[in-house]
């Protein structure tokens, strides 16, 4: 293992983790017209939650299009085509929640504008889109670390709540523009390749438990146990 | 009862420090639930296993049930049914014979709690009692087609609520306040679904005569129409015809269910087809579930209508396959063909059981994967955040609440 020598951070950093409820917010979509007339006016909340529920539902699988929409399109809908465009929206382009939400209601209008026969097919009773939101409540943990060397440790043993909340809803949901790591590493521990390595990554393409062990390699080559 | 820290091995450590993080927050509260039976039934079960975690938690709880007699129960039976949509003949005298015993209930319980969180519709007209404390309606029902009449009678109690919860989106009405999505869970350190050694399995077969020179197929659910035990007894026939194979449909009634009875007549009746079908009423046996549940080849639910159906969830943490219907809650157990089977008629159940019988290899690997999923999304320590979290956000009117 290759080493440097451990740096205290100027500031240290404190784990958050994130938990959530599922709010029901009574609308429900039948079609891709109700579908995208619906992704237009609920709130952003709803479009978050439907953008990242899988991710938090299934990380024991290996990922998922972490994408609601592309699911019940495909599933549903049987509309194999657009599920596969709402399953590739690369979500980790987007830094905040209104331009996702844009990029996904613009891909169904667009299928919609070149499939006329597509606004003719219905989900069968029971098997509509209903519409979920997310709220989340973001609690401060009791770890707190110093140097890398402690933020591997922590990272090891953490919750994946935690980890979500500092790779996900923090860069997305709260529009820090990246990563809390990689913040952190850059700003206070001084170490911009490493924080330019974790902000590179694109985590919707690992599962969750996948993620922490990329992250606990990526530490683990910098620093010397 | 277990503690907390024996959750430990299965879910985490940190799961667990999660918990006392958000129960720091509510140490002020008294936290009041309120249900109408002390045993029997999904809603008690998984209160009997809460509300002791709770107060380990440090968080006030206190659990009261509501007295009402045998019309009043026949009343709400009726109600469970209609709201199921089931058809039902419901009287004047029926909403009148619920107000008098509710108006006695008002009169009696004390509803002290700073939370009040009242399950079903049997206490609902509590909310009359409503001071400044925060009131939660639980419906652990699938209403997602509700007889009108009874939908309508409720209303007049559900908008005085702070906030209702659901098991499942398809149940969600257009309602004047916030609702939100918590599933019920399993415990998996209860009597009903903690590891048994296997002399113990095998006691509980001799005990009731079932050999294990054959497979065995599962129904354990209360006696109740809904939960279609006829229709499990003619899959089961189906599926016979090409697989020598035994059924158990065992189960008990809820206090809370005068109709239960009627409904063992009927399946012993039908029951008289076949020596192989084994009908086993087990009052409260939690190990003898468990058992029988990990004796079964294959473990079935063929519900008309499910709140949730959480024997769902228990077959899939002793990681068996299981067939089930899809309705209610179920399709959140089980992803079709990845973590079970799901069907939708006796004939798609008989294809599906055949299908595990005759593939036991599939049939491992979704009994192994519905166990994964049960543990991520269906034990109780994830109820149990949800219920704190849902108990803060009374107080937190935003999406993003730091505390």
């Amino acid at each position: 293992m290759t080493g440097t020598e451990i740096i205290n951070a100027k500031e240290p950093f404190r784990f958050y983790t994130r938990l959530h409820l599922t709010e029901l917010i009574g609308l429900r979509a039948s079609n891709l017209t109700q579908l995208v007339a619906l992704i237009k006016e609920v709130p952003g909340a709803c479009i978050y939650h439907h953008t990242h529920r899988f991710l938090q539902q299934h990380q024991y699988l290996s990922p998922e299009p972490p994408n609601d929409f592309a699911y019940w399109v495909s599933q549903i809908l049987n509309e194999q085509e657009l599920g596969e465009k709402l399953a590739s929206i690369d979500t980790f382009q987007y830094s905040t929640i209104r331009s996702l939400r844009e990029k996904i209601a613009a891909t169904i209008e667009q299928y919609l504008k070149d499939n006329k026969l597509a606004k003719l097919r219905f989900a069968g009773e029971g098997a509509e889109f209903h519409f979920i939101k997310s709220v989340s409540f973001v609690l401060p943990t009791d770890y707190v670390v110093n140097n890398l060397k402690e933020l591997l440790i922590v990272i090891k043993k953490i919750t994946i709540d935690s980890i979500y909340f500092h790779m996900f809803e923090s860069r997305l949901r709260l529009e820090r523009m990246d990563n809390d790591f990689s913040n952190w590493i850059r700003n206070s521990i001084g170490n911009k390749e490493l924080a330019g390595e974790i902000s590179k990554l694109d985590p919707y393409t690992y599962t969750l438990d996948g993620l922490r062990n990329k992250l606990i390699v990526m530490l683990e080559k910098r620093i010397t146990i | 009862m277990a503690k907390l820290e024996e959750y430990i091995p299965i879910v985490g450590q940190a799961t667990i420090d999660d918990l006392r993080l958000l129960a720091d927050r509510l140490k002020d509260k008294l936290v009041q639930h309120i249900n109408s039976t002390p045993v029997g039934g999904g809603v008690a079960e998984i209160l009997s296993c809460m509300v002791p975690l709770l107060r380990e938690l440090g968080i006030n709880t206190r659990w009261d049930v509501i007295k009402g007699g045998e019309q009043f129960f026949e009343v709400t039976k009726k109600f469970h049914n209609a709201l199921h949509g089931r058809k039902e003949e419901i009287s004047q005298r029926d909403f009148d014979i619920f107000m008098d015993t509710s108006n006695e209930n008002i009169r009696e319980i004390d509803t002290c709690g700073d939370i009040v969180f009242i399950h079903d519709p049997q206490p609902i007209a509590l909310i009359k009692k409503k001071a400044q404390n925060k009131w939660l309606w639980r419906c652990h029902i699938d209403v997602s087609e509700p007889n009108q009449k009874v939908w309508k009678f409720l209303m007049n109690f559900i908008p005085n609520y702070d906030s209702a919860v659901f098991s499942s989106p398809n149940f969600s009405q257009k309602l004047p306040i916030k609702q939100f999505l918590i599933s019920p869970s399993i415990d998996p350190l209860s009597d009903k679904n903690k590891d048994l050694p296997q002399e113990t399995i095998d006691a509980v077969l001799r005990k009731y005569n079932i050999l294990k020179d054959k497979p065995i197929m599962t129904q354990i659910s209360r006696f109740d129409r809904l939960k279609d035990p006829v229709g499990v007894i003619q899959a089961f026939l189906q599926v016979k015809k090409y697989i020598d194979c035994q059924l158990i449909l065992a189960g008990g009634t809820a206090s809370d269910d005068p109709e239960g009875i009627k409904v063992i007549e009927e399946v012993k009746e039908k029951a008289k087809q076949d020596k192989d079908i084994h009908i086993l009423l087990l009052p409260q046996n939690d190990i003898e579930v468990n058992a029988l549940q990990r004796a079964s080849t294959v473990i079935i639910q063929k519900s008309i209508k499910e709140g949730f159906g959480l024997t769902v969830s228990e077959a899939l943490w002793k990681a068996k396959p299981v067939v089930a219907s899809n309705v209610g809650g179920i399709p959140l157990q089980i992803k079709h063909k990845y973590s079970g089977l799901l069907c939708h008629s006796i004939e798609g159940a008989a294809f599906a059981i055949k299908q595990l019988l005759n593939s036991p290899e599939y049939a491992k690997k979704l009994g192994e994967n519905g166990r994964e999923n049960v543990r991520n999304n269906f034990l109780l320590t994830r109820h149990l955040k949800e219920y704190m979290l849902l108990f803060l956000s009374l107080y937190h009117g935003e999406d993003v609440v730091y505390l």
